[in-house]
């Protein structure tokens, strides 16, 4: 039962992780229908950030915070220098410039900063946590309290403010919204920047579990992006489950079955999901109008 | 487009014309190794234009063929005593029932679930090469044979360029011809609607199954060719990366163009090659271009530029 436990902890942990890199993916599809590949470039920029400006002697906190800020800018960046100039351009095309937009981000990431594995210290310790039996590293708590407060923020934000209606309203149609006075160009904005905050807080809140370096980027898209659709795309608790259900699946196969293949069960549930249910977990089925 | 342009045989003799003329102003074998990879990845391109293009279908795990053409010389002459045109065979042939098999439920998927349901596929046959070390190095690679025919071995880099040279104008001749055939114009239809091929009479998945077929031999091929011309292979060929680079060469070089395709291939092959000058700016630079190229050229780099020369004839 301990066994258990132990990949049951890890698989929550790193799933948070996919959860929250499938939430901004979901965010940006959502308003702006692109599929955003440098995804997981935030996440790195919000590890490596904190981890040069804290070696400069900054206070953890205070390094996070400027991490943050970083990734937000580059995120509006991103928006007003390469998606906006090719509004309307094919969704393939967008997808190309997102791609171009990562192996860019990592050349300067791996210009700026270096090529080696960086590691922060743990928020409150190493020490381990017995739980059920179950050694837990203190970390995976921030993690995962750290994911459940950013959909929990998110939820309100969506649900109860204007700003977070016009969003939604952006996302359902986006003709509509601009034609009941939503600036539809700023929701796509802010969706660019908020996605890149989510990303840069989980950057910050893996990395002193599992290290990171210039190119962890491209793993975690490819996960947050399967996340995303196994979940449903553009539905957010559908990413934050299919994140949750991806972490889990790769725990425990690697536990249970194989730990080389762990990779291979996430894939694999996902092709049988897709043929069983082709719209994801959670997603809506889409009439097609001709 | 120009009639000049869009003129099969025309451009066909044009592509051979460059692959003969170009050794001509070939300082070193450097260059000859270069040119190779270019046609090398033009073909695999050429191949994934036919399912991307000419059908309208995604597909980011193509690499995952091409590591299975390239492991299939690899591991035939190696483990099984096979000579390598009968592992390059093999491989292919691998490689069209995988796709056969796989594609028949993938192929319902729509856009980014047809995307996220190929690089699932391409992630697998990845995680399979580099994990089954006793059979293919794993994560190191592993050497590869020498092709030899009847005696005769392919060393050196001019004798791999003529092979590939000669390989892309075929690879491309089918595929400029393949537009002009029923199955080419059933793929333009079902690109263009779906539904409105199916209410014309076109067997959409019967269709959709062949162009994923089609592109997955010439991937195989190509994967192949490369094993055997470096003499070495390694998981990298089969990744991710690799997949996304193959689909930026094709959506570059201008989606649907067969031309485009080896215009984009060219490019991705040969701009790291050119910014190694620059080193560490190198990535960066890369990321650049094809940004600004994406955003300036929506269509692809061969639309673009001949519907602007279009222009300037009529004007």
């Amino acid at each position: 039962m301990a066994e258990f436990f132990q990949f049951l902890m890890s698989g929550l942990t790193v799933g948070a992780v996919y959860a929250l890199v499938a939430l901004g993916f979901t965010l940006i599809y959502n308003a702006s229908d692109v599929v955003n590949f440098a995804q997981g470039e935030f996440v790195m920029l919000g590890g490596m950030v904190t981890v040069f400006v804290a070696a400069a002697g900054v206070p953890l906190p205070l390094a996070a915070l400027i991490a943050v800020t970083v990734a937000v800018a580059v995120g509006l960046l991103l928006y007003w220098l390469a998606i906006e100039p090719a509004r309307g351009a094919p969704a393939v095309t967008l997808i190309i410039i997102t791609i171009g937009a990562s192996i860019l981000l990592r050349g300067a990431a791996q210009m700026l900063f270096d090529k080696q594995f960086h590691k922060l210290p743990s928020f409150s310790g190493d020490a381990p946590i017995n739980l059920f039996g179950a050694a837990v590293q203190p970390q995976s708590f921030w993690v995962l309290g750290g994911a459940a407060v950013i959909v929990l923020l998110l939820y309100v934000f969506l649900e109860r403010t204007v700003l977070g209606k016009a969003v939604l309203a952006t996302a359902a149609n986006r003709l509509a919204a601009r034609l009941v006075g939503i600036n539809t160009t700023t929701v796509m904005a802010l969706a660019f920047g908020g996605s890149a905050a989510i990303g840069a807080v989980a950057g910050i809140l893996i990395t002193p579990i599992t290290l990171t370096s210039y190119d962890v980027g491209t793993l975690l898209a490819l996960k947050g992006f399967a996340a995303a659709m196994l979940g449903g795309m553009g539905n957010p608790l559908g990413a934050v489950a299919g994140g949750l259900l991806l972490g889990l699946l790769e725990a425990f196969g690697a536990g249970y079955l194989s730990s080389t293949y762990k990779d291979a069960f996430a894939f694999i549930v996902i092709l049988v999901v897709l043929f069983a249910m082709p719209q994801g977990l959670f997603g809506r089925r889409v009439v097609e109008r001709v | 487009m120009p009639a000049w342009l869009g003129h099969r045989s025309l451009t066909l003799i044009v592509l051979a014309a460059i692959v003969v003329l170009l050794p001509l102003g070939f300082p070193s074998s450097y260059y000859f190794r270069v040119a190779s990879l270019v046609w090398v990845s033009a073909f695999a391109a050429v191949g994934l234009n036919i399912l991307m293009g000419q059908a309208g279908q995604v597909s980011l795990g193509h690499a995952g063929f091409f590591g299975i053409g390239a492991y299939a010389v690899a591991i035939g002459p190696a483990h099984v005593g096979l000579p390598s045109w009968g592992a390059l065979l093999i491989g292919a042939v691998i490689s069209a029932a995988l796709a056969w098999l796989v594609g028949r439920p993938i192929l319902r998927l729509k856009g980014h679930y047809l995307a996220i349901a190929t690089l699932g596929l391409g992630v697998l046959v990845a995680l399979v090469i580099t994990t089954e070390s006793r059979w293919t190095g794993g994560p190191d690679g592993m050497s590869v044979a020498k092709l030899s025919l009847l005696g005769w071995r392919a060393t050196g880099s001019s004798t791999w360029y003529w092979i590939t040279g000669g390989v892309l104008v075929a690879g491309t001749w089918i595929a400029l011809n393949l537009g002009e055939t029923p199955t080419g114009r059933a793929f333009r239809a079902l690109h263009d609607s779906e539904v409105a091929a199916r209410v014309a009479g076109v067997d959409v998945a019967r269709f959709k199954l062949q162009a994923f077929v089609i592109a997955a031999v010439y991937a195989s091929l190509a994967g192949s060719m490369l094993a055997m011309m470096n003499g070495f292979v390694n998981p990298d060929q089969a990744g991710f990366l690799h997949s996304v680079e193959l689909v930026t060469m094709v959506v570059l070089g201008g989606l649907g163009s067969v031309v485009g395709s080896i215009v984009g291939a060219a490019m991705l092959i040969t701009l790291p090659q050119v910014l190694t000058v620059f080193q560490e700016y190198e990535h960066l630079l890369l990321g650049l271009i094809i940004i600004v190229s994406m955003i300036f050229m929506r269509d692809g780099i061969v639309p673009t530029v001949s519907r602007w020369l279009a222009g300037r004839v009529r004007t």
